[in-house]
């Protein structure tokens, strides 16, 4: 069945007409811009290593202050749990380059 | 506003691309630390408060919920575990497939399961486990959301149990599991597989849906098919849902068997700080109300008497009363509630309230037809999720 999807975006400023059902529907998922707060060379490990898997939104959202710990918990599970493959020395890098920006 | 939006358009026999557009030229403040937030523009989508890119994470802007009970899907939220999305879906070549213990596994297109199989709709909420965990004292890891990560929506589709029917579910099967089309950015990340008790996967009311508020599902919401599973937190309403399998006792994968875990106890919670001796799959929604016609701080003019408005929901057990209190819980009085959309939607409530000079602290508070409400005080527990304090803002009538 051929049937034109109309989607309003917005408060009605303009129609976006996807394809019909039958047809492909091809999503430009968004990659994520390096924050500011780790965009200097204190972060590139960070940048490095995290960014293969997420954007590093994930990252600069969550709460300050929580000590170092919360940092390598996080790493931890990352390379546990998720199997981020980096090594021990890389994984304590990438947790103290953490707990000096955000604490 | 400055967002640049692009234009899609009709392309003949071509696919079409939704490209997305991480527009950033606003940005709103979460009533908690470090709550900045960008306002997002992707495909299919009005602006939405920015999470994450990678995978898209986006939460409503509050402001929706006062446009009426159902949430349209232009606003509604977005929430992915995995970055492996998938970049193109055809509706012409995707299948559903049911397999495991049945007689008859099947392999379903979307006119196959659009035309063989009965269709139901449900309106119900879906809510996000984490909705609300910014919130948290003391604060915990995670998705850090306001209270944006939920939406109500009118879901129709196809009830699970016809299709575990047609397939013919073998004696011995304990639990059914659910997968779609994303994936792990990387093979050794444990896929995000849902499992369900086998009779509730049967209940008649859990939906393999298709379409919500009468439209196909939007790309981010789970295009073609998401499950609908009423009354249970978002983490079971699988996206892009391509596989229905049926196992034997309990299917132990990482996302239910380690992760989605609450504390096993009565409130579900812990002491603040605390530790779980014993944990369980997260399943049902507790009991929330919000006030939706006004936001924390606002001033308002005295005028008589001030309208308040809300929502209401509840798992399952259907919105029994709401009540209001306009002296920081000195007092209370019953709202009254809108038109009942069944018992898993959300449920509109009024009170016309005379409001002097000076600030005014207004609470509400829900209770289920169980009996079940909100606590006054915050519950706690280390994951954040399932937060249901009774909602506290304060107006100042001027």
């Amino acid at each position: 069945m051929i049937r034109p999807l109309a989607i309003l975006l917005g408060a009605g400023t303009f129609v976006l007409s996807i394809a019909t059902a039958a047809q492909p529907v091809t999503f430009d998922f968004p990659i994520g811009d390096t924050p500011t707060e780790l965009a200097d060379a204190d972060a590139e490990v960070v940048v490095n290593h995290c960014s293969s898997c997420h954007s590093l939104d994930y990252i600069t959202t969550q709460p300050r202050g929580k000590g170092a710990q919360f940092w390598k918990d996080a790493v931890t599970k990352m390379v546990n749990v998720y199997k981020a493959p980096l090594t021990p020395e890389e994984a304590d890098a990438v947790a103290a380059a953490l707990a000096l920006k955000f604490g | 506003m400055t967002f640049v939006q692009r234009r899609g358009f009709l392309v003949g026999a071509a696919a079409s691309v939704l490209s997305a557009r991480a527009l950033a030229q606003e940005r709103i403040v979460q009533p908690f630390a470090n709550g900045e937030r960008p306002l997002v523009q992707l495909p299919q989508k009005r602006p939405l408060i920015g999470l994450t890119a990678r995978p898209p994470q986006l939460e409503t802007p509050f402001e929706v919920f006062n446009e009426g009970v159902l949430t349209p899907n232009d606003a509604f939220f977005v929430r992915y575990h995995l970055s492996g999305l998938p970049s193109t879906i055809d509706p012409a070549t995707f299948r559903l497939t049911i397999g495991g213990l049945v007689d008859t596994p099947l392999t379903l297109s979307l006119a196959d399961l659009k035309t063989g199989f009965p269709v139901q709709e449900i309106v119900a909420v879906n809510q996000c486990s984490g909705n609300s965990r910014g919130f948290f004292e003391p604060r915990v890891g995670g998705g850090q959301l306001g209270n944006g990560a939920m939406g109500n929506a009118r879901w129709t589709g196809v009830p699970l149990k016809a299709l575990l029917d047609r397939a013919g579910v073998k004696a011995g099967a304990g639990q059914v599991t659910f997968n779609g089309l994303d994936k792990p950015p990387l093979d050794t990340i444990p896929d995000f597989v849902k499992a369900l008790d086998l009779d509730h996967a049967r209940d008649g009311e859990v939906l393999v849906a298709f379409a919500m508020n009468g439209a196909d599902l939007p790309f981010l919401n789970g295009f073609p098919l998401r499950l609908v599973v009423p009354g249970y937190y978002g983490t079971y309403w699988i996206k892009h849902l391509s596989e229905i399998n049926v196992v034997e006792g309990v299917f132990d994968g990482y996302w239910m068997k380690t992760a989605y875990r609450v504390p096993d106890n009565d409130c579900n919670c812990v002491e603040p700080g605390g530790k779980p001796d014993k944990t369980r799959p997260i399943s049902r929604l507790n009991v929330r109300s919000f006030v939706t016609s006004h936001c924390d701080g606002q001033v308002v003019p005295e005028t008589g008497s001030t309208e308040l408005r809300g929502i209401a929901f509840s798992g399952g057990e259907g919105v029994a009363r709401v009540l209001v209190s306009t002296d920081d819980g000195g007092t209370w009085q019953e709202a009254r509630l809108g038109e009942d959309l069944g018992r898993y939607s959300f449920r509109e409530w009024r009170l016309g309230s005379k409001l002097g000079k000076g600030r005014h602290p207004i609470k509400v508070r829900a209770f289920s037809q169980s009996g079940a409400t909100q606590p006054l005080d915050p519950l706690w527990q280390p994951a954040g999720y399932m937060r249901n304090v009774a909602e506290t803002l304060t107006l100042e009538v001027a």
